[in-house]
């Protein structure tokens, strides 16, 4: 089959890289998980400052998952690369995800910072949009029939989203000036104290990892069923 | 230089099926082909890769203007092609004048001749008051004032009475005429001397 | 440039003779600015506080309901077909059909605005704010829009997922034009009205891109 040709190079690499990939985000969930819950307590925040140790990692995926996600649209589009149209369908409930878990945090997290789970805050607002623009992007992929011309056409609306993203988020900014400034980019170095650093630092590799692994795993899954498909319709692979 | 058209080992998929594979064709001036086969054969298909919408799996497209330019890519292709789709294209709210200015204007090709399609006393009705055969006669005189030299027809009888379908093969004959190249996808014959393509089945 | 007039004027008529729905959006916005006071109370100067607001996301709803037909009528009876094929790319039929949707229906919309605002009981100042924003912002909906209708033109019951997938692209647009108006009510200066005209002229410019790739994209089937 034509539409198969550079998957099939993708299906043995991946295959080979898939258990150790796996292997390493167990590890360093593990590490990571352990370092966050024995660090001592914030002064100020108490014991709430742990979720920041889910809650940052997630946000850092979300936003990596969508920039990933546009850069697949855009080689899908301009190459007709069959591999990077499954790479940007599979990327972007993985996206949403990530996505709604930093939205979940982050309002356990602000329920002892602000005293509500919910404030519209600006990144909050920010974050929300993007769930809006993932689920939109899931929406249009599943509303057309046609295979191909779900996966461009949603791959269009992921691109211009990207191209977009930085406007909302410069407008939500904006419309509110909430938020603590954002320590871990602040000028100057980090603000965050050093015990949380490393604990933080190891979340973000692992939370990293976990996406590559599980896009790998949604990636493979889809190309075995659409060759399941192709199996069944033409009786030959 | 005269007009010609050349396929070559052209291979269509559509949703993982192979509707045709390496067909090759050569039409020059004057040419007719009747698309024939079973629905889902890949007549509009075929018809949809000339006029450059789709794209082949494989395979080239090659259109000689008349001034010896040769076409290959689909958008050049398709500022090359007129068409008439199995669909009239015909606005309801809009009298049949207003919608043949209208084309005109858009394709840049001067005014459009009512008389030899009937839809002279046509001109001040709107598109909701006209019958099937009106709104292809409306479609047909749309595709002559296009002034393109390659038409591709895409049903071109459905929904016509015997007068209509006598004027359309009259309109095909004097175009084939004329120096230009006609395919058409068509269940019945049209009534025009020309090649038969049969696609799809066994 | 003739073409082009063509089109959006074809387009314009079609909007304003019967079934066009360009009349639909302009009704659908006053029923919907007439509904949030009588849900809410009728406190003018509450009304006066979030008239911005409620006007503009109105607003942006009527838009975006009328936007869903701006591409599939014509993809529907084969007319999208011709345009391709015309000497006009699809980008400057993506532009011409965006120019007539906010003719039809985005300046008629601030015109009706400017009525609504005084029954909102918006002072002088803040109605003009209104009016300029959204005279400066509705372009780029229109625009942004006209991706949207693009990308679900083969859609049959495409008219709900158009506004789901455009409206977190327009926020800014939103985010900006109530607050040009809540900046100019309180006094305060705000780049809101050049950060408006800036995102406006963005959306103008590159959506025909993204909406003839859609359209290029629905019509290869």
């Amino acid at each position: 089959m034509f539409s198969l040709a550079n998957p099939k190079r993708f299906m043995d690499a991946s295959g080979k890289v898939l258990p150790w990939l796996a292997v390493a985000t167990a590890v360093l969930l593990t590490v990571g998980l352990t370092l966050a819950l024995s660090v001592p307590p914030d002064y100020q925040q108490g014991d709430a400052v742990r979720i920041m140790f889910v809650h940052v990692p997630a946000a850092w995926v979300a936003m990596m998952a969508y920039g990933l996600m546009a850069l697949a649209a855009a080689v899908g589009l301009i190459w007709r690369a069959p591999l990077a149209d499954v790479a940007m369908k599979t990327a972007a409930p993985l996206g949403a995800v990530f996505t709604a878990l930093g939205l979940v945090t982050g309002s356990l997290w602000g329920r002892p910072m602000w005293g509500a789970f919910w404030v519209w805050d600006g990144r909050l607002t920010s974050f929300l949009l993007l769930l809006f623009l993932y689920l939109g992007i899931m929406a249009l992929g599943n509303a057309i029939e046609d295979e191909t011309r779900a996966v461009r056409a949603s791959g269009i609306l992921a691109i211009v989203g990207a191209v977009n993203l930085p406007i909302i988020h410069f407008s939500v900014r904006w419309w509110t000036t909430l938020h603590q400034g954002e320590s871990l980019l602040r000028k100057g170095g980090p603000s965050i104290a050093p015990v949380f650093l490393w604990p933080l630092a190891v979340m973000a590799l692992a939370y990293t990892l976990l996406f590559f692994s599980l896009w790998i795993v949604r990636m493979r899954t889809t190309i075995l069923e659409r060759k399941a498909a192709v199996l069944r319709i033409t009786g030959r692979a | 230089m005269t007009l010609a058209l050349d396929i070559d080992k052209l291979t269509c998929v559509r949703a993982h099926r192979v509707l045709f594979e390496a067909l090759s064709l050569v039409l020059t001036a004057g040419a007719f082909v009747s698309l024939q086969g079973p629905n889902g054969a890949g007549k509009t298909s075929l018809l949809r890769i000339i006029a450059g919408f789709l794209t082949p799996a494989a395979g080239i497209v090659r259109i000689r203007t008349e001034t010896g330019a040769i076409l290959t890519d689909g958008e050049d292709r398709a500022r090359a092609v007129g068409w008439l789709g199995h669909q009239d294209a015909v606005k309801l709210q809009l009298t049949v004048g207003e919608q043949l200015s209208f084309w005109s204007k858009l394709y840049g090709d001067g005014a459009a001749a009512l008389a030899p399609f009937g839809l002279a006393p046509l001109a001040e009705v709107p598109g909701q008051f006209l019958s099937a055969g009106q709104k292809r006669r409306l479609a047909l005189a749309r595709l002559t004032l296009t002034k393109r030299k390659l038409w591709l027809l895409d049903e071109p009888l459905a929904a016509l009475d015997a007068a209509g379908k006598v004027l359309v093969a009259q309109s095909v004959r004097a175009h084939c005429a004329a120096g230009g190249i006609a395919i058409a996808a068509t269940h019945e014959p049209l009534g025009v001397d020309g090649l038969t393509l049969h696609l799809g089945g066994p | 440039m003739n073409a082009l007039r063509s089109l959006i004027a074809r387009d314009l008529v079609l909007a304003l003779r019967a079934g066009g729905g360009a009349a639909l959006a302009l009704a659908f916005f006053a029923a919907v600015a007439t509904l949030v006071p009588l849900g809410i109370g009728p406190d003018l100067k509450l009304l006066a506080r979030i008239a911005a607001g409620v006007l503009w996301v109105a607003a942006v709803l009527a838009a975006l309901l009328s936007l869903d037909r701006l591409f599939q009528a014509d993809f529907e009876d084969g007319s999208l077909d011709l345009m391709a094929l015309s000497p006009l790319s699809l980008e400057a039929v993506a532009l011409a059909k965006i120019a007539a949707h906010w003719l039809s229906t985005g300046l008629p919309l601030t015109l009706i605005a400017a009525v609504l605002a005084v029954a909102y009981g918006l002072p002088a100042n803040g109605t003009g704010a209104l009016v300029a924003s959204l005279l400066i912002g509705t372009p780029a909906v229109s625009a942004i829009g006209g991706i949207g209708a693009a990308l679900t033109l083969s859609i049959r019951r495409g008219g709900l997922i158009l506004p789901f997938i455009v409206l977190p692209l327009i926020a800014p647009v939103v985010i900006f034009g109530s607050g040009a108006v809540l900046a100019v009510l309180d006094g305060l200066a705000s780049g809101a009205f050049l950060f408006l005209a800036a995102f406006s002229l963005l959306a103008v410019v590159l959506s025909p891109f993204a909406a003839a790739a859609g359209v290029r994209l629905n019509l290869g089937s």
